[in-house]
């Protein structure tokens, strides 16, 4: 037994979704491997990442599609609207692309009021002017009252990338360093603070913000820069996880480095949480050589995204691919993937 | 966080530890019995084994209000949950326990039933108000930490005069297990226990106090400690010198937060709604008699069972799980054939293995790496 995900086999006769196929944990990794892969097979597809490259004529396209259900609509920080678009826009930015258009798809349930429209529509438009990227084709469609949650929206983004070498996971390598961008858990909580009687009371905000100015100055390093991922659904541990998986290596975290602010903390401990599986928004991971982490890590330091980046831990050889934290008490303990549902439609 | 900080100390952790293992008597055998599944996991999370001399062993106790539902229970709140226009709510954790063949409260939700997880029992009664022509049904499971909130919304819904309220009343005695454990250490395999490090939130409400009877009738010190890792192992290190002297009192040592008679208030809230089941059915430990409440009678317009008299199929529990083992002390997770292989916090076989407080969840969250290496070493 290792932590490779053995694929729970998915029963197509009778089975049913439940929320775990959707909670970006192993439920979902074995619909997507058992149902969606094997159905729409192609090289493309087959790289697995967050946005694909399309080589078309002499320019490299980056193409990246995200659906946004959160619940509640509006949170400390932001709304669905921005999430819309920031959330697809670092989806291409991960790969190193330079984010440029974006179409939108509504689905509106009867009876949603149009001024809570109107707020989300030009949230997405100012977060598209912020990102200067523009929207240019979109679609609705509404479905009867208590067939939705007032509004679902897919977005997808299209970028282009001038680099040449790979951003992906395939480049990691063993002593490679792992960096994050800011401090962790702050979307997650955020949303939860609004949830029913929950009555938090804090003045945490959710951290959505567009990541491909970071991860452009972050470009200048060179190929030394290996891979990036946002830390989205399933938190810190669910990207570390995936990565080990798909680079067949070992992760080990230094649990004292990890930026957390003392509100996401408090807010873990009443609530039994791991802020390692809490959703971020506006959060990088990136892995480079050992050579050049000082380096990258002053890159992100630069930039107002990256103010608080920090090295957090490093790639290590593991036949197993766990990924493990090295405590402050002294101990070492895995991290795993979130299993089941955490927070739901927290994205 | 500072205050929980000072409790997570590893300095200081290593000191108690070295004070513990000086204190132990060489040649003899401390097997000591963590009562609440809280425990089982800070041990496990902070490596605190590993810490304590090989003559300590500690023993995973039936703490886990999740774990130690029968699985006949878990298939009546499944049926509850598809009678028409209920909303059945519940805990998190009690969403994926596995009932009979396997079927689960999220299995039912996804076929249909309105399965919602709440964060608490307020939450049901604000369902309860806005859905006025739903019936909402609480799945109220537990020690004694659990019981006064729903008592107390018991009585918010008869005040209220809420008649789409009722409770489906799991809440469970924590004395009446710990009597259970040493009266069932006769058996076949029997559970030897030197002393008990006994249940902190449990003890907030009913106070160390309750615990002196079975300290004096089973000749067993017990020392009610706090969840952090320094709580545990200050506890340990008292429970010790009580074994060594053979002094079978109840030590407090959560003095935080914990009382000799406890929070009277939530008693009497207790008392006033509930009355004492003449037995119940726990998993792993069986029917235990005096073990669990009843709503009273003045209140059974809000009792689920009362409104929903179902016939249930009998249940059954996975052959191969050894939950009930695990929750009576007299096997370890390792033991058993289906830990991380078949049975996984993705799919359950066993309640162990759902519950945040699970001995089994605890092992695989926490010492899975262990575990792997030691097959690797026993196959090479």
């Amino acid at each position: 037994m290792s932590n490779k995900l053995k694929p729970r086999k998915l029963d197509l006769k009778s089975g049913r979704i439940n929320l775990t196929h959707g909670s970006g944990g192993k439920a979902m990794t074995d619909l997507i491997q058992q149902l969606f892969l094997p159905a729409f097979n192609n090289p493309l597809l087959m790289q697995q990442h967050d946005s694909t490259c399309v080589p078309y004529s002499n320019r490299n396209i980056v193409v990246a599609t995200d659906s946004y259900v959160v619940s509640p609509l509006f949170f400390p920080g932001g709304n669905i609207g921005d999430l819309a678009v920031n959330g697809t826009i670092n989806d291409l930015a991960m790969s190193g692309a330079m984010p440029l258009y974006l179409t939108v798809s509504f689905i509106l349930e009867e009876g949603f009021a149009l001024s809570v429209l109107n707020v989300i529509v030009k949230s997405m438009a100012t977060a598209a002017k912020k990102a200067n990227i523009q929207i240019i084709s979109g679609d609705t469609k509404v479905v009867e009252k208590n067939k939705g949650d007032g509004v679902y929206i897919t977005t997808t983004g299209i970028g282009s990338k001038t680099i040449n070498f790979d951003i992906h996971s395939s480049r990691i390598k063993i002593g490679d360093r792992i960096i994050i961008s800011g401090s962790i858990g702050e979307h997650g909580i955020a949303v939860l603070s609004q949830r029913e009687n929950l009555q938090l009371d804090s003045k945490l905000q959710s951290d959505t913000i567009a990541l491909h100015s970071l991860v452009q100055s972050m470009l200048m390093l060179g190929p030394e820069l290996h891979c990036l991922r946002d830390p989205t659904r399933g938190g810190v541990a669910a990207v570390l996880n995936e990565i080990a998986q798909s680079a067949e290596v070992g992760v080990l975290i230094d649990e004292v480095t990890l930026p957390i602010q003392d509100n996401v903390r408090s807010a873990c401990e009443i609530f039994g949480l791991d802020p390692l599986h809490v959703a971020n928004e506006g959060k990088l991971i990136a892995f480079c050589s050992e050579a050049a982490a000082n380096d990258l890590l002053s890159i992100m330091q630069q930039h107002p995204f990256g103010q608080k980046a920090a090295i957090i831990g490093e790639v290590i050889a593991d036949p197993y691919c766990f990924v493990q934290l090295k405590t402050s008490f002294g101990g070492e303990r895995i991290i795993d993937w979130i299993s089941g549902e955490q927070l739901p439609r927290i994205c | 966080m500072q205050y929980i900080d000072d409790f997570r100390n590893a300095r200081i952790a290593k000191q108690l530890a070295k004070k513990i293992t000086t204190t132990v008597i060489q040649n003899r055998k401390y097997q000591i019995m963590e009562f609440c599944g809280g425990h089982t996991h800070a041990l496990h999370r902070y490596g605190l084994l590993k810490l304590l001399p090989p003559q300590i062993e500690m023993i995973h106790g039936p703490g886990c209000p999740v774990c130690v539902l029968a699985i006949a229970r878990i298939d009546q709140a499944i049926a509850l949950s598809q009678q028409p226009d209920i909303i059945f709510c519940s805990y998190g954790d009690m969403l994926r326990v596995p009932g009979t063949k396997q079927q689960s409260l999220l299995q039912a939700k996804a076929n249909g039933a309105d399965v919602r997880m709440v964060y608490s029992i307020d939450d049901a009664l604000q369902l309860a108000r806005k859905n006025q022509q739903k019936k909402i049904i609480f799945f109220a499971i537990g020690f004694e930490t659990t019981t006064p909130p729903t008592a107390v919304a018991i009585k918010i819904a008869a005040k209220e005069n809420l008649k789409n309220f009722s409770v489906f009343c799991n809440h469970v005695l924590t004395p009446a297990a710990m009597r259970a454990i040493l009266h069932t250490s006769s058996e076949e395999k029997p559970v030897v226990v030197n002393g008990f490090i006994g249940p902190a939130h449990v003890s907030t409400v009913i106070g160390y106090q309750a615990y002196a009877d079975i300290a004096r009738d089973f000749q067993k010190p017990i020392v009610i400690s706090g969840f952090e890792p320094l709580d545990l192992l200050q506890s340990i290190y008292q429970l010790i010198e009580l074994i060594n002297a053979a002094n079978p009192i109840v030590k407090n040592q959560f003095t935080r937060a914990v009382t000799a008679t406890g929070n009277q208030l939530a008693q009497s809230y207790i008392t006033e709604v509930f009355s004492l089941l003449d037995q119940f059915e726990w998993r792993g430990l069986g029917l235990i008699p005096y073990s669990a409440l009843k709503i009273r009678p003045e209140f059974s317009s809000f009792d689920a069972e009362k409104l929903f008299p179902l016939h249930i199929e009998p249940s059954e529990e996975h052959r191969a799980c050894i939950c009930g083992s695990i929750l009576r002390g007299s096997a370890k997770p390792f033991d058993c054939k289906l830990f991380a292989t078949v049975c996984t916090p993705e799919n359950p076989l066993g309640a162990c293995m759902v519950s945040s407080e699970g001995a089994c969840a605890a092992y695989y969250t926490y010492d899975r790496l262990a575990y792997v290496k030691q097959i690797k070493t026993t196959k090479a």
